[in-house]
């Protein structure tokens, strides 16, 4: 049974500011089934006194002090900017955006 | 853009609906450097001058977390009767805007530092209300757009922006209410004061500057009504960044009205971001909520969770102000205020500004007479807050100290509080510069006094007779001719000399 819908994986494209062909998003539809039918499998084992995992080494509490390093020049920092203008880097307008 | 809205007239519409309101407070940290770098935090500096790869989110930079922020943020949680996490982890929140250049703001999504509290408020006539605290969580603020307009516009003939990414990646925290209920025509009165009681709250913590005006506290209110409080919630606007107290009060006020009147037309009221504008004191229609909302959180791999020990959290609950309430009420004791001077000085914003110029060596009185009555006005003159008038605690604790050495009455004071104001420097410069000290140089006064005496000769004679009755007449005379700067008390004296010795 299919998960991952064609028009899903066209949302998520869309999202991710992705373009992808129509040929594009059957492939993928079709191999994102085949990996969270994978991942679902997983699932299955794990039962719930098993807490999911987003940082496979077990640290916490890394702290930075807080001291000030110094900072890019201004012109190292518009480097690498298509368009600058008065010292900031010059973007498209933003659709439907106030002024 | 001019756009006619309906609106429904305020007293009726709570008396029909009843608002319900909410309120996420943004504050920005003080912290010397960014959340995630070392990037330097000073405001107002060159554009695109405190800055560093992380900042600009370049690719293959990795953040590492500023402790001094954590600290604050659990701080703040604690002062806002929170709970705090055992552990918590960073999240990226997903979504594509040029003021956020890693295309994802590192926020918290499920798991907030801090959550589960409420604070307690005194509304001006002294009505407590307790607002729940949904949560209070670590995240980074954003770079800052300036938009271009398509006239001046140079980029291919398009309006374009300009961005600054000083600001990108400063720390913040959000914090979240509970939906507010039951406080009905209070509403916008309620929204206002919780705002200011955080602010209060920020810098008596010492976390952060607190300055409304340079956006370090932030404010998204939002408001929904429903037929009766029985009802289940309705649907909910939220009007984003409303950064003065005023203004917080004025957009709860304003969508109460506008939602009312979409309701009375029998519609829905759409669930959408909106625009305050400080000049019109109205709302406008922003993104809809949708699809481009999904922000596709999910865990931050490059930072580990920050799982703040027990004894951490109560090494720092010790380091707690004293409750504001607490502390209104020991300053009120201290400085012998009256319950209604009190409140008067709470609701004009000017408890500190009064405890500073006091600690900067006025009497209470005094400066409680300079911020409450011609610094009140000339802020409400140009409606701003207090705080933000050109004048600083210690210059009024000086212009006070050379009231009281004499060497300025009261309508001279006045002056010289106008040349401050006005930028001219302090009170002492302003003085020298304007020339405004009061005359009590014997030999001036002298002169003044015979010239009033002999142009009013029959004046003598009545005085010289036991009535004192013209003495004032001669003494308003000096002043006239000396511009107001003579010491009036000095002048009598000198009167009643000239006279005696006849």
């Amino acid at each position: 049974m299919s998960t991952i819908s064609r028009e899903e994986v066209a949302r998520l494209a869309g999202l991710a500011r992705i373009d992808l062909t129509e040929t594009e998003l059957t492939r993928l539809a079709g191999e994102l089934d085949v990996i969270v039918e994978s991942v679902a499998r997983v699932q299955e084992v794990a039962t719930a006194d098993v807490p999911a995992t987003s940082h496979p080494i077990p640290m916490t509490n890394v702290f930075r002090a807080d001291v000030v390093e110094a900072p890019l020049s201004v012109a190292q920092a518009l480097s690498g900017a298509p368009e600058a203008q008065d010292g900031r880097f010059a973007v498209p307008q933003i659709l439907g955006e106030d002024a | 853009m001019t756009v006619t809205t309906d609106l429904v007239p305020f007293d009726e519409a709570v008396r029909r609906y009843d608002p319900v309101i909410g309120i996420e407070v943004h504050v920005e940290l003080g912290t010397a450097s960014k959340m995630f770098d070392g990037a330097p935090t000073e405001f107002g500096a060159e554009p695109n001058s405190q800055v560093t790869p992380v900042s600009l989110g370049l690719p293959g930079v990795l953040p590492a977390l500023n402790g001094k922020a954590v600290e604050s943020a659990i701080r703040i949680g604690l002062a806002l009767n929170c709970e705090i996490a055992e552990l918590c982890r960073f999240a990226r929140k997903n979504y594509f805007y040029p003021d956020v250049p890693k295309n994802f703001q590192t926020s918290q999504y499920d798991e907030p530092i801090a959550f589960d509290g409420y604070v307690e408020l005194e509304l001006e006539d002294g009505t407590p209300v307790r607002v729940e605290i949904e949560r209070a969580h670590m995240e980074e603020d954003a770079g800052k757009n300036t938009h271009v307009g398509g006239a001046g516009g140079r980029i291919h003939g398009a309006e374009y922006s300009l961005v600054d990414y000083n600001r990108a990646g400063v720390p913040l925290v959000e914090i979240v209410t509970k939906p507010i209920t039951g406080v009905g025509a209070r509403a916008p009165e309620v929204a206002a004061t919780y705002v200011r009681h955080l602010r209060d709250l920020f810098r008596a913590l010492g976390v952060s500057e607190a300055r409304m005006e340079r956006g370090n506290v932030r404010a998204d209110v939002n408001v929904s009504l429903r037929p009766s409080p029985d009802a289940p919630l309705g649907t909910r606007t939220e009007t984003k960044n409303v950064n003065s107290f005023r203004s917080v009060e004025r957009a709860v006020r304003f969508e109460i009205a506008r939602q009312a009147a979409v309701l009375d037309s029998g519609a829905t009221v759409v669930q959408e971001t909106r625009h305050f504008h400080e000049d019109s004191g109205t709302t406008s229609s922003g993104r809809i909520k949708s699809d481009a909302e999904d922000y596709r959180y999910f865990p931050e791999p490059d930072l580990v969770p920050v799982a703040p020990s027990r004894e951490w959290v109560e090494e720092l609950r010790t380091t707690l102000p004293e409750v504001p309430a607490v502390r209104r009420r020991r300053l009120q004791q201290g400085w012998g205020f009256t319950d209604p001077e009190m409140r008067d000085v709470v609701n004009a914003g000017a408890v500190e500004l009064i405890e500073a110029t006091v600690e900067a060596g006025a009497s209470p009185a005094a400066a409680r007479k300079w911020w409450m009555g011609e610094l009140a006005r000339t802020a409400k003159a140009d409606e701003v807050d207090l705080e933000s008038l050109a004048i600083t605690p210690a210059q009024i604790a000086e212009l006070q100290g050379l009231v009281d050495a004499g060497r300025l009455n009261d309508k001279l004071a006045r002056q010289v509080l106008a040349g401050v104001l006005a930028g001219e420097g302090s009170p002492e410069e302003v003085v020298t510069a304007r020339g405004l000290e009061v005359v009590s140089d014997d030999g001036a006064l002298e002169t003044a006094v015979d010239a009033a005496l002999a142009a009013q000769p029959d004046v003598v004679a009545k005085i010289r007779s036991g009535n004192l009755g013209p003495v004032g007449a001669i003494i308003g005379a000096v002043m006239k001719a000396t511009r107001g700067q003579a010491d009036a008390g000095r002048v009598r004296e000198i009167v009643l000399q000239r006279v005696e010795q006849g």
